[in-house]
């Protein structure tokens, strides 16, 4: 069933995208991340062009992290004034990055960063993630999500500006979580990604959050950078595809459903371990493109005339 | 780009208007000997939600034996082209060469192969294939080099579906009277399109007719596009909207499954 995309000025058969929505949701439903890093690259391979992609993806991620965060609003897992915190970095991370997007969009040079900032933050978490876990798997049964120490400080802590955290029981600069907030927001932007793969390590490892805070609070945070992002993205680059992010949305969201009653029979660091497979492979695709010969050397664009 | 779709209507216009008048130069032109009529099924063609691509039919008269090329030129704008080179290790976009008024879809039918038709010189004076159709630019580049992002921009859009030569063939029923099926794919570009038949005797073009054809979007999909590009701020808002209104259905639907 070909369907016609209006922004991105192409048809595309509805039930491929929606089972790359469901497939995706599904897979972010059973490690508990956007997925955003999953479909931004398989839209780009189905030929939407990037700069739709990821406009739309951010169109996308307000809807999933919106029901995302039910869940966890419900079970009292937000920790709102840490969440606002970070927003307030997230929403000047954002907004350079659209800025920047559409700098590069300009220069041509938008599909080369948006791969190597793939490369890049994939290529490094998921090998980390994936050196975490399996350390943890090798080292057998322990008690899972041990807090470690209350007070591990490093020089990060000794930031000006200190704040309570009630919800969370921290005693931090805000500079840090606004910081962390701000590279998110700045991933929206350019990667199309919610970024929760990113701000999760580094609010339960440079945060030292409690975990169980730790999702609903990066989700309610998103819900925010990303909205922001599809309105920047739709009124400075006019890039946002609402009828590809319906199809997303829905096949995403039934996806998401399966993957998280499936999620219940992994153990974290399994899943962790997966998850970073998973993100070393799309890393390491990503790079290959990058440095293979490409079959033509030349691509053509609007050069500021409509398309 | 904005720009361009203001200036479409008054393009338009004049598009009719200058159709009219080549219509109407040969009608008074062959009023005696009637050399070349054609039209097409179809004068607009919509795209819906559910489009896919479509034909359309050109069929005419020829006053006796000859030669015919059809050609289909979309609406014209300014196409980068650019070459990768390796820094690095990694392919980046470096040199690029900015062609102005590019015809954003061109296609050519024939009833016979091009080369056969009329020499290279009078294929040139009319545009007539992808080899022959004029791509200026200002930009200071060698002629060898321009060469190649030539070459490179047609065979971008050739693989993007929007230049042929061989899309659709003129036939002739019997000896006057030909038709030729137009292929329109998914990824058309929108606009104000030309399309051109030829006579061709002794390899000189004797007569031409030119008729004007409308692709446009209709319906749903045309009005989330002008909306997009008229008010974008005011899209993105409700982009945003409906995507919480839709998380949250989402959200209270499954909390009971």
């Amino acid at each position: 069933m070909l369907i016609y995309l209006p922004i991105a000025e192409m048809s595309v058969d509805a039930l491929v995208v929606l089972a790359m929505g469901g497939v995706v949701g599904f897979l972010s439903g059973l490690f508990g991340v956007g997925g955003g890093f999953l479909m931004t690259p398989l839209l780009i391979f189905l030929g939407v062009p990037p700069a739709v992609s990821v406009g739309t993806q951010a169109n996308q991620l307000v809807a999933a992290s919106v029901s995302g965060v039910l869940a966890h609003w419900r079970r009292g897992n937000v920790d709102v004034k840490m969440g606002v915190v970070m927003l307030i970095g997230g929403l000047v991370g954002t907004t350079v990055g659209v800025w920047i997007f559409g700098l590069l969009q300009r220069l041509g040079q938008i599909d080369v960063a948006i791969s190597l900032s793939y490369v890049f933050f994939l290529g490094v978490i998921g090998s980390l993630m994936l050196a975490e876990s399996s350390r943890a798997l090798i080292r057998g049964r322990r008690p899972t999500a041990s807090r470690g120490k209350l007070h591990h400080h490093i020089w990060l802590h000794g930031l000006p500006l200190k704040m309570r955290f009630h919800r969370s029981k921290l005693y931090i600069s805000a500079l840090l979580p606004a910081g962390i907030g701000a590279v998110g927001g700045m991933l929206v932007a350019i990667m199309g990604i919610g970024g929760g793969f990113l701000l999760v390590p580094a609010m339960i490892y440079l945060l030292n959050m409690p975990t169980a805070l730790v999702a609903g609070t990066s989700l309610f945070q998103i819900i925010f950078t990303t909205a922001v992002a599809t309105v920047l993205q739709a009124a400075t680059n006019q890039t946002v595809d609402v009828m590809l992010a319906l199809l997303l949305l829905v096949g995403g969201v039934i996806g998401a459903q399966f993957g998280t009653k499936a999620g219940g029979y992994l153990r974290g660091e399994q899943a962790r371990a997966l998850l970073g497979l998973l993100v070393v492979i799309v890393a390491a695709r990503l790079a290959w493109d990058l440095v293979a010969t490409p079959p033509d050397l030349f691509s053509i664009s609007g050069g500021g005339g409509g398309g | 780009m904005r720009g361009g779709r203001k200036a479409l209507p008054l393009a338009a216009l004049g598009a009719l208007f200058g159709g009219a008048l080549a219509v109407a130069v040969t009608f008074a032109l062959s009023a005696r000997a009637q050399q070349l009529v054609a039209d097409l099924s179809s004068h607009l063609i919509a795209i819906t939600t559910g489009f896919s691509g479509t034909e359309v039919v050109l069929f005419g008269s020829t006053d006796g034996q000859g030669d015919v090329a059809v050609v289909v030129t979309g609406p014209r704008s300014n196409v980068r082209v650019r070459r990768k080179d390796r820094i690095a290790g990694i392919w980046i976009n470096r040199e690029s060469v900015l062609f102005e008024q590019v015809p954003s879809y061109y296609v050519v039918a024939t009833n016979r192969r091009l080369e056969s038709l009329a020499p290279e010189s009078v294929l040139e004076r009319h545009q007539i294939g992808t080899a022959h159709l004029r791509l200026d630019t200002s930009d200071l580049v060698g002629p060898l080099a321009l060469g190649d992002f030539r070459e490179a921009l047609i065979r971008n859009k050739q693989r993007a579906g929007q230049y042929g030569l061989t899309h659709g063939q003129v036939t002739f029923l019997g000896e006057r009277l030909f038709r030729t099926n137009i292929y329109f794919p998914a990824n058309v570009p929108t606009g104000l399109y030309n399309v051109e038949v030829f006579l061709i005797r002794g390899g000189e073009v004797v007569s031409a007719q030119t008729t004007p054809l409308v692709v446009s979007k209709v319906g749903f999909s045309a009005e989330v596009f002008d909306f997009a590009r008229s008010q974008p701020l005011t899209y993105g808002v409700v982009a945003v909207f409906g995507a919480i209104a839709a998380g949250w259905l989402a959200g209270a639907m499954f909390r009971r499954v």
